[in-house]
C-alpha cells in the first residue's frame, strides 16, 4: 500500500466502558478525560469541571438535573457533546492517511471533519481568492476559472462515497484482533458533494474529439496528477467546492477537488488547479508505479479505476462489547463503484448460514448504504460476517477466493468478506478477512 | 412575464385589482442554456502563467524542457538532494522507498505475500515518469526546486544505478523518451467488468 508506516497498526487498547441506562451511550473514563479540554472551553459550571477532574472511577459522576438548571447559552459554532469524541487516527502525518471512525458513526453521511484524509505531502494552505482552475490542451479555447466563476455555473449535488483504493490493506496484510472498523476500513467516507459537472466545463472550453484523456493536477506540494478517461469526465465527474452543505475542508481539497463517483479516491484529485485534455494518458507516477495491482503470474493490472463491491460490519465490532445476550442490531455499510447495492447478507456462524439484512435507508448508487440485521445472541461465541452484492451481480468474495484471484498482497482493492468474533463474555475482536 | 400560465395571470390580475404588493409571478420554465457554452465565464490564461503550471511530461517526451544531465552530474545532485532520505545508493530508508534494484526480477509476482521492493528498475514502465515525478514532487522538503538539468541528471543517475543506461549516458528531451524500461511489459489493462465472476 502506498502509505508509509503509521504510528500504530492497531486501535487504542480497549477502554473500560459503562453504559448510561437512559441513553444507551457508552462512556469511558478515558474519553471523559480526553474531553476535559472541550469542557474547559465550554460554558460549563465549575462543579461539572470538578466532577470530571475528580473522575477516578469508570463511572461518570452524575450531571445536575438538566430540567432544574438553565442550560448553556447559544454558541457561534455547534460542538459535539463532551460525551462524544469521535476522532480520525492517526494524526500528525504529512505523507500518509487518517481514517474515519466508522464504529462511532450512524446513518450514511460521514461528518466532514471525520472524512478520511490521504495526502502525499501535507495539506496545503490555499487562498480561494487566488486559486484558479485552468482547462487547456486539446480544446478550442483554453480557459482559467476563478472559484467564484465555477460557482456561477449550473450546480450539481449528489451523495457518494470516496474510497482510497488501499483501503483494507493493513487489515488484510497484518490482521490483529485489536483492529476497529476504523483501522480495518477507515479509508472510505460518504458525503453530499456540490459542484459543477466537468462535462459543462469541457463544453465551455470546447474539448476536441481526439481528447480521450484528461490529466487532473492538484496544487499541493505533491502536485498530484492522475489521467482520467474523458468518457468518465463526461459521464458523471464533478468539480466540487462543497461537502455536506459547506465549503470543502482543507484536508479534503479546499477550495475545489475532482470527484469521480465510484472510482478510486486517489483519482479524485484535491486542491485541483489544472485539467489538460490529452490524446493519451500521461502515465504519471501514481497510475504506473503506485496505484496498479500486481496479479499472480507477474503481471500488474493498470487503470483499475472502479471500486469493487464491499461491505463492513461497524457494530458489533472492536473495541465494543455486547452487554449481554438478547437482541442486538448487526449494522454496517456496503458500497460499490458499479452501481447500487442490491443485497447484503449477514452470517453469525462464520458463513455456514446467511440471512438477508435490511437496507433501511435504501441503496443510492455509488454511495454508502446502511444495512442492518437484528440478531438474538444466545451468549455463545459467534463469528459475524457480511457479504454485499451490487447491481451487476458482483458478490463480495471470501478471503480464500480473493487470495486465489488477486494473490496474497495485491496492494489495492481489498474487498474480501471480513469477520468479527464475539466471545462468550461479549468482547468483540477483528477476525480477519 | 413570459410563459405565464392562466392561473398565474389570474393571480397577477387579482393583485393589480386589489392593489396589493403581490410578488412577481413564478416562471416555471427553465432558462434555456446560453448559446455561449462558456456562460461568459473564465478568461484565457496568460501564456506565462500557463507555462508555469503546465509541467507534465508524457511517454512521448512531450513536455520535456530544454536542458541535459549526465550520470556523473546527477550523482552530485542525488548525493546533495536525495540521499538523506533514499540512501546513498538509492536503497531506501523507511519510510522513503527504495529507488534502485532489479531484484526481485522484472516479472516477479509482487502479489505474493513478501513485501518485495518495487523500484524504478523493476516496476516503473516509463523513464519519462521519473522525470515528471522528480520535477513536480521532489525533494519532499522543497518540491519543484531542482533545475531542468539537475532533474535530468538525477534521472540519469537513477537509471544507471538500475542498470538501464550506461555510465556515459546523457539524458535530455531526445534521449530520455528513447529509454526502454524493463517493467514496460508487465502492465495489463483492467479486465474487471463487474458481474458474478470475481476477477
Amino acid at each position: 500500500m502506498d502509505a508509509p508506516p503509521t504510528p500504530s497498526d492497531a486501535s487504542p487498547p480497549r477502554e473500560t466502558h459503562t453504559r448510561d441506562s437512559r441513553t444507551g451511550d457508552s462512556l469511558s473514563r478515558r474519553s471523559l478525560l480526553r474531553t476535559g479540554g472541550l469542557l474547559a472551553g465550554a460554558a460549563l459550571t465549575p462543579s461539572l469541571l470538578g466532577a470530571v477532574a475528580q473522575d477516578t472511577v469508570p463511572t461518570a459522576a452524575p450531571l445536575p438535573d438538566p430540567t432544574r438548571t438553565p442550560g448553556a447559552p447559544s454558541d457561534s459554532l455547534g460542538t459535539r457533546s463532551p460525551f462524544e469524541n469521535p476522532r480520525l487516527t492517526p494524526v500528525g502525518v504529512t505523507g500518509g492517511s487518517s481514517w474515519t471512525p466508522h464504529h462511532l458513526l450512524h446513518g450514511t453521511i460521514t461528518p466532514a471533519d471525520l472524512h478520511f484524509q490521504r495526502h502525499h505531502n501535507g495539506i496545503p494552505a490555499i487562498d480561494p481568492a487566488r486559486h484558479t482552475v485552468t482547462i487547456h490542451g486539446l480544446v478550442e479555447r483554453p480557459l482559467e476559472f476563478t472559484l467564484e466563476e465555477l460557482k456561477r455555473f449550473p450546480s450539481v449535488t449528489r451523495t457518494c462515497f470516496i474510497e482510497c483504493s488501499g483501503n483494507g490493506g493493513r487489515a488484510w496484510n497484518n490482521p490483529k484482533p485489536e483492529m476497529s472498523p476504523q483501522v480495518v476500513d477507515g479509508l472510505t467516507s460518504n458525503s453530499e458533494w456540490t459542484g459543477v459537472a466537468v462535462s459543462t466545463l469541457l463544453r465551455a472550453v470546447g474539448a476536441k474529439p481526439n481528447g480521450t484523456w484528461v490529466l487532473a493536477e492538484g496544487g499541493d506540494a505533491a502536485v498530484m496528477t492522475r489521467s482520467v478517461p474523458t468518457s468518465k469526465m463526461l459521464d458523471d465527474a464533478l468539480l466540487v467546492y462543497a461537502q455536506n452543505g459547506e465549503a470543502l475542508r482543507p484536508a479534503n481539497g479546499y477550495p475545489v477537488r475532482l470527484l469521480l463517483p465510484g472510482w478510486e479516491g486517489n483519482m479524485c484529485v484535491k486542491w485541483l488547479r489544472r485539467l489538460e485534455v490529452m490524446d493519451q494518458p500521461a502515465m504519471t507516477r501514481e497510475e504506473t508505479s503506485k496505484y496498479t495491482d500486481p496479479l499472480p503470474g507477474g503481471r500488474a493490472r493498470q487503470f483499475s479505476f472502479v471500486m469493487d463491491v464491499k461491505s463492513l460490519i461497524t457494530s458489533p465490532s472492536y473495541p465494543g462489547t455486547l452487554p449481554g445476550r438478547g437482541w442486538h442490531a448487526i449494522r454496517g455499510l456496503a458500497w460499490s463503484g458499479r452501481g447500487p447495492i442490491t443485497r447484503v447478507d449477514v452470517s453469525t456462524d462464520g458463513g455456514r448460514t446467511w440471512h438477508a439484512a435490511t437496507l433501511p435507508n435504501g441503496a443510492p448508487p455509488l454511495a454508502h448504504t446502511r444495512f442492518e440485521y437484528l440478531w438474538q445472541w444466545d451468549g455463545t461465541p459467534a463469528r459475524l460476517l457480511s457479504r454485499a452484492v451490487d447491481q451487476t451481480g458482483a458478490v463480495q468474495p471470501t478471503a480464500d477466493e480473493f487470495r486465489r484471484v488477486r494473490g496474497d498482497a495485491p496492494g489495492y482493492h481489498y474487498t474480501a468478506v471480513r469477520a468479527w468474533d464475539v466471545a462468550a463474555d461479549g468482547t468483540v475482536t477483528f477476525g480477519g478477512g | 412575464m413570459r410563459h405565464a400560465s392562466a392561473a398565474a395571470r389570474a393571480v397577477a390580475v387579482a393583485g393589480l385589482l386589489f392593489g396589493s404588493a403581490m410578488p412577481a409571478c413564478t416562471d416555471s420554465t427553465p432558462e434555456a442554456a446560453p448559446a455561449d457554452p462558456t456562460y461568459g465565464l473564465g478568461h484565457a490564461p496568460a501564456p506565462a502563467a500557463l507555462a508555469a503550471i503546465d509541467i507534465d511530461v508524457d511517454p512521448t517526451g512531450r513536455g520535456l524542457p530544454v536542458g541535459s544531465g549526465s550520470v556523473t552530474s546527477g550523482a552530485v545532485v542525488y548525493a546533495a538532494q536525495c540521499a538523506s532520505c533514499h540512501g546513498a545508493r538509492g536503497e531506501g530508508i523507511a519510510p522513503s522507498p527504495a529507488l534502485v534494484g532489479r531484484t526481485p526480477d522484472v516479472g516477479y509476482d509482487f502479489s505474493k505475500g513478501e513485501r518485495a521492493p518495487r523500484t524504478i528498475g523493476n516496476y516503473w514502465p516509463y523513464a519519462t515518469t521519473v522525470f515528471d515525478y522528480v520535477r513536480r514532487a521532489m525533494p519532499l522538503s522543497s518540491p519543484g526546486s531542482l533545475t531542468a538539468s539537475e532533474t535530468y541528471g538525477v534521472v540519469a543517475w537513477l537509471l544507471h544505478q538500475n542498470g538501464i543506461i550506461d555510465s556515459t549516458a546523457v539524458m535530455d528531451a531526445t534521449s530520455l523518451p528513447a529509454v526502454t524500461m524493463p517493467a514496460r511489459r508487465i502492465f495489463v489493462p483492467d479486465d474487471r467488468t463487474g458481474g458474478p465472476a470475481f476477477r
